[in-house]
């Protein structure tokens, strides 16, 4: 809870806005009881302890990984509030030092149930198996190297190295890579995020409200969170895809933007490989050619085309689950990356979050 | 059979009886898994249980590799000859010599009371 009115006071501070400015609040997933870590802070309490006076609220898991921005956006153009605050806290470091596991199904979750129930008795309740086995077959029918996938890991340690806010700062090389224990093939111990304590707040504001703002806003040009697919991490018809492609094709059907106006991407990286899905569902390269896209690494770095996980993403800044990576996004637009900036003043930043049947994808815009 | 409203209990009694069975719609004739009361898709329920042959192909593997001295093993994703993808591990052979295409056959375990299809090598 301190972390989030941490967050939320840095946002507050940064918008130039008093806590009796926010009347909207909106968190995904809500609080999760059931999931140690994954969201232990409610509306509630935030609501509570900063004693808001809410026109509107919500908070909810059967929604999209980037909902509570999605929901915000509606609330501030269909009128119910002008301000709203949105958070996303995890605990994941201390649940796991605890034992307990948010989301490992059934690794000390209080109760599985529903699809999960089928995966656990083959001892695979981590998402590391299901996108390990995505990843695998992706390989299969592509030819993904593990040199390939490693630039993912290796560009985003490289980022980290310039961010204070990172977790894992020290360097790591490509034998580093290769040598890092297997967790569940092909994905090694540097393909999988990193939990940690931490908390991220955004507000979303009324285009009309921009001038109580301090500062530079950053517009949000399009969002989506499309569900088109089988709901489902493993009955895909072809399991070397998921749903970014869906998001993909609603992010670029609301604006006149294309990909190559994109000047940062930070694409979610719960796992390096789902980033390579990100670059292939967001038209950033064909179908099975994010392996060679991301070849050699130049592609991604910071002076490079398309810079990615500048920040040093989940994988090596820490796991804040997606809105930190929103945050990172609104940064590199505002040229507050410190070390880390992207050059030349970067104006359009793409973000995505999730993998398997969950996407969301938001396009920001520096005016 | 009449509409089941436990499918997920019909299919572990079945298991414990020795009998690997899917769900199938009697109007699509289309098999699915894992077990449900409505059918994926078309929403109907007029779901039937058929025995599954228990030939399969592997379509995905990922060898789990947990903290020493656990020993690693494997899981994988299964399509069944009727259609369906389950997910299970393939026994009899090292985990990394499971390969994706390897044609394999479904068997019974029973483990605690509760029973799971696991598959061998065809």
């Amino acid at each position: 809870m301190s972390l989030t009115l941490e967050a939320v006071y840095a946002a507050l501070a940064d918008a130039g806005l008093e806590r009796r400015d926010i009347d909207g609040l909106a968190c995904w997933p809500g609080f999760t009881p059931n999931l140690p870590g994954f969201s232990p802070v409610s509306l509630t309490e935030v609501k509570e302890s900063l004693q808001l006076k809410l026109n509107w609220y919500t908070g909810g898991n059967e929604a999209s990984q980037m909902s509570a921005i999605i929901n915000a956006c509606m609330a501030v153009l269909s009128g119910q509030a002008q301000h709203v605050l949105c958070f996303r806290t995890m605990t994941e470091s201390t649940s796991m030092a605890q034992g307990v596991r948010s989301s490992n199904v059934g690794g000390g979750a209080q109760r599985v149930q529903g699809s999960l129930s089928w995966l656990v008795p083959f001892e695979a309740p981590s998402a590391s198996n299901w996108i390990a086995l995505t990843a695998s077959r992706y390989a299969h029918e592509f030819g993904l190297k593990r040199e390939q996938l490693a630039q993912i890991a290796l560009n985003a340690r490289r980022n980290a190295g310039l961010n204070p806010k990172a977790v894992y700062r020290t360097p790591i090389t490509m034998d580093d890579y290769l040598a890092a224990r297997m967790i569940s093939t092909p994905l090694c111990l540097f393909d999988c995020d990193v939990p940690v304590d931490g908390a991220t707040a955004v507000i979303v504001s009324a285009p009309e409200a921009r001038a109580d703002l301090a500062g530079q806003p950053v517009t949000i040009e399009s969002i989506c969170g499309p569900l088109y697919g089988r709901d489902s991490w493993d009955q895909m018809p072809d399991g070397t895809r998921f749903a970014a492609e869906d998001a993909g094709q609603r992010l670029w059907a609301m604006t006149d933007l294309r990909p190559k106006d994109v000047d940062v991407a930070a694409l979610y990286d719960g796992f390096s490989f789902l980033s390579l899905l990100w670059l292939e569902g967001l038209g950033f390269c064909g179908r099975g050619e994010a392996g060679s896209f991301v070849e050699g690494g130049q592609r991604i770095a910071l002076d490079g085309e398309l810079p990615l996980a500048t920040g040093g993403g989940q994988l090596s800044a820490g796991r804040l689950h997606g809105l930190g990576h929103f945050c990172e996004a609104v940064q590199q637009l505002r040229g507050q990356g410190g070390e880390r900036q992207v050059p030349n003043g970067p104006r359009v930043a793409v973000v995505s979050n999730g993998g398997g049947p969950i996407a969301s994808a938001a396009l920001l815009v520096r005016e | 059979m009449t509409q089941t409203l436990q499918p997920d209990a019909d299919y572990q009694r079945f298991l414990l009886e020795g009998r690997f069975m899917i769900q199938r719609g009697r109007s699509s004739g289309l098999h699915h898994f894992y077990p449900r009361a409505i059918e994926p898709g078309t929403g109907n329920n007029d779901l039937e249980w058929v025995p599954a042959s228990g030939l399969g192909t592997v379509y995905s593997t990922t060898v789990v590799r947990t903290k020493p001295p656990a020993p690693a093993y494997n899981v994988v994703l299964v399509d069944l000859a009727e259609g369906p993808r389950m997910m299970s591990r393939v026994e009899g052979v090292a985990p990394d010599a499971v390969a994706i295409g390897m044609a394999v056959r479904a068997r019974i375990v029973k483990d605690d009371g509760q029973a799971f299809v696991v598959f061998d090598p065809a």
